[in-house]
């Protein structure tokens, strides 16, 4: 909900850290957001960082905002020019009238009359921690976190209590830091830097979290139930198995102490989803997690999956390409590669979560969908949304109990007295599975991808494959009604509307304020799953223009929806933009205005 | 007129309840001997055979997943990745017992490096590995166990080493190796007995005759090579229980290995005195074997101490794949109190 403005300036700025990777920047910047979040304001952060372990230019971007924005912002008046290589350029970046905090001991200095920079003797105020020498580097970016404290009123006691849930309560960590923070703070604070930029404590935030997609999503699979976890490391999914690893120990034991899950470290992503599809079969709630590259490597266990029916579940949290580069870059460029992915006509189940409470709701649901459809289920979520920290309501406990499909027992199948794996006797392309270890003699059968007859025995004859392929269209139709519908927001008067899906919506939310400003209303629709099924059709219908707006070069959304609706392909038209960088408001109206 | 009844095992199942469909591979082919004792074996030990499950990848050897123990359940799953299919089974329900057909090019070469990750992790599982060192399906280019200098009618002469399948086995920890041949029935049927009572991976290379692209007399995977040259290591009997031990024997002629659920495999010595349990002796002997293009059979390597994949996982005793709802998802309560953390 947005809240009611503030005056200009008031909990509404953004501010840029600008460091060094490997620096301990990631401590002050997370430090910063929690603090202003438990000061009840509506705040997110985006970490733009290379890839690399140590030594290399990252920047935070911190955004606060009393209406609750959270894209990416254009405008950014406040500068931490903790990187002298990256100084002189972040330095232009700056707005006329914006403020710079740079080391005042260090070798760089602002060349600009029109912001106001002020120098921290960063030295000076790190030996206030009484940390050991070595330790100093990863303290002294405490000395901005005080410095801006001071400068746009940050309270001091949610900063030790934002310190203290990073340091998970560790006393001695917690005040070596603060240390440094209160000095730079009382620094600051007696050099009498006017700020236009302040903080005023809300209460928009009661009941929020602030957590990130990937630790949503791993918390989604433990109350979905995944009893097998095969990864491989990858960027930026690797956070989603460490979240795995992290919380199941604590939240999946059984009556015994033993575990109700396990956990294997593949060779590869070919191993980890064969893996997964290997505990599928066996009756496992089985998943795994990469990002686009391992995704291409599982394209022949994903089409194997499907043919031969087999539940699993598959995160993708995109990123930028192929190889090295951009693997730290966030992209929405594997829609139509994981739809497709496999070969000879697969179409996937493909749940697109917009926000971390999404990314936990799909975590859980993805494996009811994967068990009642007997395939895998991939959920396409991406570097913005799954490793930086988002503000949510509180994770929803899952409603409906758990879906775990047609399976049959031996009781069952001696009632039947016979077994037809891929009969289809309520048309809605999903045959009864037995899982191994039934003991009843009609339950085996030998699973394998293509080549097989309703009885899931080996055969070459055309009229059965054609038999199989058609139940397997009448499957995915079946998918068309149980995937998650998009959320339409119509707008009275509204000729033009916005399509959007995953970590894009907030840049398009904003945008339609810009928009709506400027005189043009706009409806919007939000895809959150694929097969699209009847309401993306009609939403499309009631606009004269449909602007699909997304984080990649060809506009894959707005292909896959001209497929969907060739009869309003004309009306289809495409904002794509894809920088490694997140969508902003701006981008996006710019964009939208022009085309129109 | 008289009938006679089938021999019924412990279970009261008879052999034919353990057979699979017709094989459709050429006829003679080493894989569907290896398939018949694959079957004797399982009706030997009374295998329950819903327990069972049949693992294969891609390849004629794994094509013959489909013709030995139809009432167990299977996956004939893709080429070079069987092992990782097995893998997710196998922790998903520790309590099955896989058996897997793989070939020289399903595990040599694609699927080398799953193979070799398998063994690490010590599934526990029959491995078998019909290797006759040539592509079958897509007719008649060299695998990667090939001789040097082996030849075929298209592919011509062979210039690269052989990759040792028992070799590799034996380097990264696999603690039941073994050679056989296919012409050797009752060696590989011991061999496959002794598999599965074998408390991890146990992984059998029988050098299986392919009889239409390699069984020409100069190929070292041919019937005739075989016959001509297999070098037993040891007389090899399987016996289900210790106390059927009994009969004297000289000492120095038998070694018995005892395996953990107390099956034994006796090895009658034949010649040279073998120990089976010293991997630099298995080693050794593959390595003067290569040396001397001897063929030598037999149990290579055998060492149980090495805990399971599940075992390693600290599973619990109900199988992962058998939890119900309840321990598949915490409370209300545990969400409330995740939620705290995060705000």
């Amino acid at each position: 909900m947005p809240q009611p403005a503030e005056p200009p300036g008031v909990n509404d700025l953004a501010v840029v850290a600008a460091t060094v990777n490997g620096s301990g920047s990631q401590t002050a910047n997370n430090a910063i957001i929690r603090a202003i979040f438990r000061m009840g304001i509506p705040v997110n952060g985006k970490n733009l960082f290379p890839s690399n372990i140590q030594g290399e230019p990252t920047w935070f971007t911190i955004r606060v905002s009393a209406r609750g924005y959270s894209a990416r912002p254009t405008r950014v008046p406040i500068l931490i020019a903790f990187n002298p290589r990256t100084a002189d350029s972040d330095l232009a970046e700056l707005p006329p009238g914006g403020l710079c905090l740079y080391p005042g001991d260090g070798p760089w200095r602002p060349a600009r009359a029109d912001v106001v920079a002020v120098p921290l003797p960063v030295k000076e105020l790190a030996a206030a921690s009484n940390v050991e020498p070595r330790m100093r580097d990863y303290v002294a970016n405490m000395v901005y976190v005080g410095a801006l404290a001071a400068l746009i009123g940050i309270e001091l006691g949610e900063l030790r209590a934002a310190l203290a849930h990073h340091f998970q309560g560790k006393a001695r960590p917690v005040e070596q830091n603060m240390a440094v923070v209160q000095a730079a703070h009382d620094w600051f604070a007696a050099q009498g830097v006017a700020s236009p930029f302040r903080l005023r404590r809300m209460d928009a935030n009661a009941g929020m979290i602030l957590i990130d997609g990937n630790t949503a999503g791993a918390l989604g699979a433990i109350f979905g139930g995944v009893s097998f976890l095969a990864w491989y490391p990858i960027t930026p999914a690797t956070s989603l198995a460490d979240a795995l690893a992290s919380y199941l120990p604590r939240l999946r034991r059984g009556p015994d102490g033993s575990p109700t899950y396990a956990i294997v470290q593949a060779e590869d992503e070919i191993a980890a989803l064969g893996m997964a599809v290997g505990a599928g079969w066996a009756g496992a709630r089985a998943m795994t997690s990469t990002s686009g590259p391992g995704i291409s490597l599982m394209t022949e266990f994903a089409g194997l999956a499907y043919f031969a029916e087999i539940p699993c579940v598959i995160w993708d949290v995109q990123r930028v390409g192929p190889s090295t580069g951009l693997p730290t870059r966030t992209a929405q460029g594997d829609l139509i590669s994981t739809y497709f992915l496999g070969h000879g006509d697969t179409r996937h189940v493909v749940l697109l979560p917009g926000s971390v409470g999404e990314c936990f709701d799909f975590g859980v649901s993805a494996f009811d969908l994967a068990e009642r459809l007997q395939t895998p289920v991939f959920v396409l979520s991406d570097l913005d949304l799954g490793m930086n920290l988002w503000r949510s309501a509180p994770l929803a406990y899952p409603a409906a109990p758990m879906d775990r499909g047609k399976v049959l027992s031996a009781e069952e199948l001696e009632r039947l007295g016979r077994f037809v794996r891929f009969a289809d006797p309520e048309g809605d392309g999903i045959g009864a599975r037995t899982l191994p270890g039934n003991p009843h003699p009609l339950a085996a059968t030998l699973s394998r991808g293509t080549g097989h007859n309703e009885r899931n025995v080996y055969s070459e004859r055309p009229e059965d494959w054609k038999a199989n392929m058609d139940r397997l269209g009448r499957k995915h139709e079946t998918a068309r009604r149980l995937v998650p519908q998009p959320i339409i927001e119509l707008e009275e008067g509204a000729r033009v509307g916005i399509i959007g899906f995953g970590s894009s919506y907030d840049a398009i939310r904003e945008a339609r304020d810009i928009l709506r400003a400027q005189g043009l209303p706009t409806s919007f629709m939000r895809v959150r799953a694929l097969p699209l099924g009847e309401p993306a059709r009609d939403f499309v219908s009631r606009h004269r223009i449909c602007v699909v707006v997304e984080l990649n070069q060809d506009g894959q959304l707005r292909d896959l929806l001209r497929l969907h609706c060739p009869e309003h392909a004309a009306r289809l038209l495409s904002v794509a933009h894809s920088d490694g960088l997140p969508l902003t408001a701006d981008l996006v109206a710019g964009a939208v205005a022009r085309l129109l | 007129m008289t009938t006679t009844r089938a021999p019924l095992n412990a279970l009261g199942l008879s052999r034919a309840d353990y057979k699979g469909a017709a094989s459709t591979l050429c006829a003679g082919c080493g894989h569907d001997s290896v398939a018949s004792q694959i079957v004797a074996a399982a009706f030997e030990l009374a295998l329950p055979p819903h327990r069972v499950i049949r693992m294969s990848g891609i390849g004629c050897s794994s094509k013959s997943a489909a013709y030995f123990l139809g009432r167990s359940h299977g996956f004939n799953s893709l080429h070079g990745r069987m092992p990782a299919v097995t893998t997710g089974a196998h922790v998903a329900n520790p309590t099955l017992i896989p058996i897997a057909v793989s070939g020289d090019g399903d595990t040599g070469s694609i699927g080398l490096g799953g193979f070799k990750h398998l063994l690490r992790r010590n599934v526990p599982m029959v491995y078998i590995i019909e290797n006759n060192g040539v592509y079958g399906l897509t007719k008649g280019q060299f695998s990667a166990t090939a001789d040097r200098g082996a030849s075929l009618k298209y592919a011509g002469v062979n210039q690269l080493p052989p990759i040792d399948l028992c070799a590799e086995a034996l380097i990264v920890g696999c603690g039941f190796v073994a050679r056989s041949f296919a012409g050797d029935a009752r060696q590989v049927r011991e061999l496959i007995k002794a598999a599965f009572c074998f408390h991890g991976t146990a992984v059998i290379d029988v050098i299986s005759p392919c009889v239409t692209f390699n069984n020409h007399d100069e190929s070292t995977k041919s019937y005739s090579y075989g016959k001509a040259h297999e070098e037993p290591l040891h007389d090899l009997t399987f016996i289900p229980h210790y106390e059927e031990l009994a009969v004297a024997i000289e000492p120095g002629e038998v070694r018995d290995v005892r395996l953990h659920d107390g099956p034994v495999i006796r090895l009658r010595k034949i010649g040279a005195d073998y120990d089976p349990t010293d991997r630099m002796a298995a080693l050794t002997l593959l390595e003067r074997a290569r040396a001397a293009n001897e063929f030598v059979t037999g149990l290579l390597f055998v060492d149980e101490h090495r805990p399971t994949l599940a075992e390693t996982l600290g599973l619990g005793a109900t199988p992962l794949a058998e939890l119900p709802a309840e321990l598949l998802r915490p409370s209300p309560e545990a969400l409330a109190a995740v939620n705290r953390e995060f705000m």
